[in-house]
């Protein structure tokens, strides 16, 4: 099993008429055939979308986000929309009550977000990201703009806030020989849809995925709170081997690193809390993110 | 983005909020005629720079007996006195590091019969996702303190972006700030006010501290700080307007016209990474190996050659950095783009300090020959880990 995506998952792309759009929509094309199955384009609606590739694969345009679930019972949606249009591209893809939305912008105004999650807490629809780099399911589906050519089908669960960071667990895990049941990028924005205990939920439930990377950084509680969610499920018997990083140990206070959300503001966020409760809840923290995958294999030996 | 006090206060002042009379001055001669044009017998005569902690702030050039960043004055005479003695020197305050910072604008303010210091600020609570306020009794001090010794004196109070600031909210900060009477009426006026404020212009914090209560029992604004989102300025031209970049490091506005995020750190080791949670992470196994990290450089997804190039200007361009490290492992990012970058900027500017080289990812290959053909001195490395313990020995071997 997997978790959120599968060979299964039909998904249509909001801005895959722009640059970035189209090459990730080839992207995910030549990944094992992921079906993407349509874009959104207010102004292009009825026109086809023509890959660059040797296959040469062509995708309908419709209107909205509504008349291509319609059209095609799309399950999930991506956007590339640029920042300043991404949290209505959201919020269209939330009344077309599409299940799943992934959302790679980076940065869209934080008051955009607030917005987007009141809307999001009334409805059915999950959002992953922004600013994130999206899910992949190893030999079935890559939604988002994670290289697919690092992947390998196995048993590792990866969950983080950082783009690059989930490449090097994924890569690390690959060579460690573990592979991965699913590596999903929840993005570095402080408001935002899917939590780390959201997928940490998923990942214990799933037969498949026998261990956890979980990466973090600065800013926020989030990662306390996951610590505190895996404190309470391991009471319940739910526990699975997990290996950990924080990044920004190095961070200053006070100043944005990068991410929206990576700042340490008010004394709190600071990387030592976070690995203390991490570890607390029985995470081995790296402290080398080079040593993701050695930790983990570390961890399952026992 | 971060503006400065008096600009806080206009922008609060335009929504209604209370706020003292003020002229902002730039030199010492214009604080005359800013105290006379308002009313007296007590001023305030306050620095302006990006930094809290400007009362107990000192100046570097000053005796250590001398009054701090903001002073009060009880003639026209004094105000001119202090302004002379603030602008040009360095205010260095728990905020700014030891380098501190110029003093290049004062404000002039009416002063205030203070009765009670509060703490109000907003800002977006991410655990819920929603702007929430949040406000303490304990005013005029440090809130990281109160939080720390009297956490039940903070009171959080999240708002519906639906309704926006109702009458129960506004009671209920009332309540928590113990306000009664005409200080009470005022509150009831300026949360909503402060609310819109903060939604309409985009910011990322308000902090009034402190909110006053007067001798006449009513609120001001005594002190204000403002953020904007920096991601919401593309919408707010007047906003970008106070932009005073005087109180940025000069590497960070180079790189901000790049579209590269940076951020100027105090260690000898530069960085060009891919991506900001890597970048950070790479500053933290520079740390692990016994290092210190000169810079946080996201090159982001999608870099060209040219802003390759650009980013490795801005490190080499600072004179702290003793060796570099590129740390790529490419997604979006082409490992051939990031080499092509590399080696243009070299022959550019040389390279007269050691530099380790780490690729992966999407066109490795080709990126380590365009870097192998090069010519140029560079180290190669096959992980983080040896990325990180080759640059920190060739600094230490080259020292």
């Amino acid at each position: 099993m997997s978790i959120l995506v599968n060979k299964d998952t039909k998904v249509i792309v909001q801005g895959l008429t722009g640059k970035t759009g189209t090459f990730h929509t080839e992207q995910a094309l030549e990944y094992y055939g992921t079906k993407m199955v349509a874009g959104v384009h207010p102004k292009k609606g009825g026109e086809t979308w023509s890959s660059g590739m040797e296959s040469a694969a062509e995708l309908p345009i419709f209107a909205s986000v509504g008349e291509a679930r319609d059209a095609t019972g799309a399950d999930a949606s991506v956007i590339y929309v640029p920042p300043a249009g991404a949290g209505a591209a959201i919020i269209e893809a939330i009344d077309a009550e599409v299940p799943f939305i992934v959302c790679i912008t980076e940065g869209i105004p934080v008051a955009d977000m607030v917005k987007v999650k009141a809307r999001l807490e009334k409805s059915n629809s999950r959002l992953l990201g922004p600013n994130c780099p999206g899910i992949l399911t190893p030999e079935e589906c890559k939604i988002g703009i994670m290289p697919g050519s690092i992947f390998k089908k196995g048993s590792v669960g990866v969950v983080s806030r950082s783009g690059t960071l989930t490449y090097e667990a994924v890569f690390q895990t690959t060579n460690a020989g573990l592979g991965q049941t699913t590596a999903v990028g929840i993005g570095g924005d402080p408001v935002k849809g899917t939590e780390f205990i959201d997928v940490l939920e998923m990942f214990l439930a799933d037969d498949e995925t026998q261990s956890i990377i979980m990466i973090g950084e600065i800013g926020g509680s989030a990662e306390e709170e996951a610590a505190q969610f895996l404190k309470d499920e391991a009471k319940k018997g739910r526990k699975k081997p997990m290996a950990g990083f924080i990044a920004g140990r190095t961070a200053p206070p006070g100043r944005t690193m990068g991410h929206a959300g990576a700042v340490i503001s008010g004394g709190k966020g600071g990387a030592e809390d976070k690995i203390a409760a991490m570890e607390e809840a029985g995470i081995r923290v790296s402290p080398s993110p080079a040593k993701l995958g050695e930790t983990l294999l570390e961890v399952l030996k026992g | 983005m971060n503006i400065h006090e008096y600009q806080a206060k206009q922008v609060l002042k335009a929504y209604g909020a209370p706020v003292a009379e003020g002229v902002a001055i730039f030199t010492a001669d214009e604080a005359e005629a800013a105290a006379k044009a308002l009313p007296g017998p007590l001023w305030v005569v306050k620095s302006q720079i990006h930094a809290g902690g400007r009362g107990k702030g000192k100046f570097k050039e000053l005796g250590p007996d001398a009054k701090g960043g903001v002073r009060l004055a009880f003639s026209l005479d004094e105000v001119k006195a202090h302004a002379a003695e603030m602008l040009g020197n360095t205010l260095v305050t728990k905020q700014t590091g030891p380098a501190g910072k110029v003093v290049n604008r004062l404000y002039i303010e009416d002063g205030a019969d203070i009765e009670r210091e509060l703490y109000l600020s907003i800002l977006v609570d991410r655990t819920c996702g929603r702007v929430a306020f949040v406000v303490s009794t304990e005013g005029g001090m440090d809130i990281e303190a109160v939080a720390e010794e009297t956490p039940e004196k903070i009171h959080n109070l999240p708002i519906d972006p639906s309704t926006g600031v109702t009458e129960a909210d506004a009671a209920k900060l009332c309540d928590a700030l113990e306000l009664t009477g005409a200080a009470r009426e005022d509150g009831m006026k300026l949360f909503p006010v402060l609310y819109t404020a903060f939604i309409e212009k985009d910011m990322s914090l308000l902090e009034v501290n402190p909110l006053i209560v007067m001798k006449d029992g009513r609120l001001r604004v005594l002190d204000a700080k403002v953020s904007f989102d920096g991601n919401a300025l593309f919408r707010h031209d007047d906003i970008m307007a106070l932009r005073d970049e005087t109180e940025e490091d000069a590497k960070e506005i180079e790189a901000s016209k790049h579209d590269l995020a940076y951020v100027a750190l105090d260690g000898d080791i530069g960085c060009m990474v891919n991506g900001a949670g890597l970048a950070m992470a790479t500053m933290d196994i520079i740390k692990l190996y016994g290092a210190e990290p000169a810079n946080f450089l996201d090159v982001g997804g999608g870099a060209s050659k040219e802003k390759v190039t650009a980013a490795f200007k801005i490190i080499t361009s600072d004179p702290n950095v003793k060796g570099i490290l590129v740390n790529i492992f490419g997604g979006i990012m082409r490992c051939d783009v990031i080499a092509e970058g590399v080696v243009a900027a070299v022959k550019d500017v040389g390279l007269q300090v050691p530099l380790v080289v780490r690729l992966e990812g999407t066109n490795v290959e080709l990126g380590k020959k365009i870097i192998n053909e090069s010519g140029l001195n560079v180290i190669a490395a096959d992980d983080l880990d040896d990325a990180a313990q080759k640059i920190v020995k060739a600094v230490k071997e080259a020292a």
